[in-house]
């Protein structure tokens, strides 16, 4: 195999990676392209071409700290990338309502104020959560029951950091409706988390 | 008087856009009163706060 393309060989390049780093980054790549694909199989090759890339053009770093970014970067126009091609190719309409908003309907009374029963609890400590491997797995099964059309939008925002008229430009829809797409993904992963992180946390214990 | 729903959007939103004073105002005097929406904005906070680290 062509070592010149192949960054697992790499362990001896002194602006690269060792092997153990780069396993954790494969990790952390590999998890980032899942939630954005769905396809562990095309998430698993976006991820080596993305490190590939990188392994090709490694003598533009000045240290092993800008690796990550740098890697990560690529792999972030690499997504987009097979974003705009899946809208040109759409299999899901956009605005069309699917009806699965009923759970983040029902939270609010005719009023529009949050039942009782189901007004948002007390989360536990961030850094405590974000530090539990548990959370991230309940993290990506939430973004990938969420409908595709919904979560490209969010995941575009809030993992790709487009910004909205960005967003609106590449799907070609409104920027209000950017909003309203976003609010209801961002209302149905905080249902999702709270569900089954935080009442399974607290049950737990 | 905002409801939680109308102010569960403007949280949303704060995410995307600058506010309006107007709205801002609205928001801050809606969850001056609302422990849940205090709560729901926490967890908004948070949860940018999970994919910002998805990157570090």
């Amino acid at each position: 195999m062509n070592t010149d393309t192949n960054p697992n060989l790499a362990a001896g390049a002194a602006l690269w990676l060792d092997e153990a780093a780069i396993g954790i980054l494969r990790q952390d790549l590999l998890r980032f392209a899942r939630m954005q694909l769905r396809d562990p199989a095309a998430a698993e090759d976006v991820v080596q071409e993305a490190l590939s890339a990188a392994y090709a053009t490694r003598e533009h770093f000045n240290g092993q700290a800008q690796v990550k970014t740098w890697v990560f970067s690529i792999l972030r126009n690499k997504i987009l990338d097979q974003i705009r091609f899946g809208v040109r190719h759409p299999t899901q309409s956009l605005t069309r309502e699917d009806g699965s908003d009923e759970d983040v309907e029902s939270q609010f009374d005719e009023h529009g104020y949050w039942h009782k029963e189901r007004r948002p609890s007390r989360w536990g400590d961030p850094e405590e959560t974000l530090a539990n491997e548990q959370f991230w797995r309940i993290l990506e099964i939430c973004l990938h029951a969420m409908p595709e059309n919904i979560a490209r939008v969010f995941t575009m925002r809030e993992m790709l950091d487009l910004e909205t008229n960005e967003i609106c430009e590449q799907l070609a829809i409104s920027e209000s409706n950017c909003w309203v797409i976003l609010h209801r993904a961002r209302s149905r992963l905080r249902l999702c988390l709270e569900n089954n992180w935080v009442r399974s946390e607290q049950t737990s214990c | 008087m905002l409801s939680c729903k109308q102010a569960s959007q403007m949280m949303s939103q704060k995410l995307d856009r600058p506010l309006s004073t107007r709205e801002r105002t609205a928001l801050w005097l809606h969850l001056s009163m609302c422990s849940g929406c205090r709560k729901y904005n926490e967890q908004m906070k948070f949860m940018r706060k999970v994919f910002m680290r998805l990157k570090e």
